[in-house]
């Protein structure tokens, strides 16, 4: 870890649950992928973490942002279309976390 | 400070809209801090001005560029599917500290981008959202049922196709590389950029032959 920036920690195609966080304040998570597994599709960089940005704090340390694909019959129990429709999303680390291997299965 | 200036730039604007009416409350604090700032000389006038009319004259040909490039030139291509950004800087388009992510559509695969936070969107390729890309309804919907919301638009994807949404949840923005139309082989960068429609690169419409 640089002085001001997390280092990432999952890879590419990397299972990943969202955190079930339900905090205050200005949040970029989007609720409907909150607790939902997915896949880590891309790394972005490090960004100032906005939770701390939009409230004119510095923003560090940084966080490492990814983008995460979702199967959209995941995340939507009724979903109509077909099985490989998907919704790719913009996560920090932060509210990222392993899959145990319950959840894998 | 004189009553006039209670009309300021904002107000104006607006007027142009269709709506009147006292200031909401975050519009009064707009003028406030935009007259504090020009009275202590921060900025003039004429800047603010000169930057609503920046942003006001971005439109979609600046991303229509990008996309008839990145047709006829497949290293271009290539380039800018690794890094936007860097692709739209090669070709004198300037992004700004937001990173630009190329999606490509191709047979497998139909990309749609929506921002359901806010509205986030590629207005230094775009220019400013459409109405409709703001609305909640969009929002909303394009992640739940994208199919039926493009369907709406009048764009029917198989289902053989993957349906691929992008949320714009954080410092990304993106821009859908549309499948050239068919009929276009031996057209120009020029004619080509002629095809490619503001909604095409939203997603919820393709790209055609017919202008």
């Amino acid at each position: 870890m640089s002085a001001d920036a997390i280092d990432p920690v999952f890879q590419l195609g990397e299972r990943v649950k969202v955190r079930a966080m339900f905090s205050p304040g200005h949040i970029r998570t989007p609720w409907y992928v909150r607790g939902q597994v997915g896949t880590i599709e891309r790394w972005c960089g490090v960004f100032g973490n906005p939770e701390e940005l939009a409230y004119a704090r510095p923003g560090t340390p940084r966080q490492p942002l990814y983008r995460v694909r979702f199967a959209l019959r995941d995340l939507w129990d009724d979903y109509a279309g077909p099985a490989h429709d998907s919704i790719e999303i913009e996560i920090y680390q932060h509210w990222l976390e392993p899959v145990t291997a319950k959840e894998m299965s | 400070m004189s009553s006039y200036k209670r009309f300021g730039l904002t107000n104006l604007r607006d007027a142009g809209r269709g709506k009147s009416g006292p200031s909401a409350y975050y519009q009064t604090m707009e003028i406030a801090l935009r007259e504090l700032l020009i009275e202590k000389n921060i900025f003039t006038a004429d800047d603010v001005r000169r930057q609503i009319e920046f942003m006001d004259g971005r439109n979609s040909g600046i991303g229509a560029r990008l996309v008839a490039r990145a047709w006829i030139d497949a290293g271009y291509k290539a380039r800018a599917l690794a890094n936007g950004s860097e692709a739209a800087q090669e070709i004198g388009i300037e992004v700004g500290p937001t990173k630009l992510i190329v999606l490509e559509n191709t047979e497998k695969i139909h990309n749609l981008v929506v921002c359901t936070l806010c509205s986030c969107y590629p207005r230094m390729l775009l220019g400013l959202p459409p109405d409709w890309y703001k609305s909640q309804a969009y929002r909303s919907r394009a992640v739940r049922e994208p199919r039926a919301v493009l369907e709406e638009f009048g764009t029917k994807i198989p289902d053989t196709v993957e349906v691929r949404v992008h949320d714009s949840t954080a410092d990304m923005r993106y821009l859908v590389l549309p499948l050239r139309p068919a009929g276009t082989a031996d057209f120009s960068e020029a004619e080509l950029a002629k095809r490619v429609t503001r909604d095409s690169m939203i997603g919820v419409a393709i790209a055609s032959y017919a202008v």
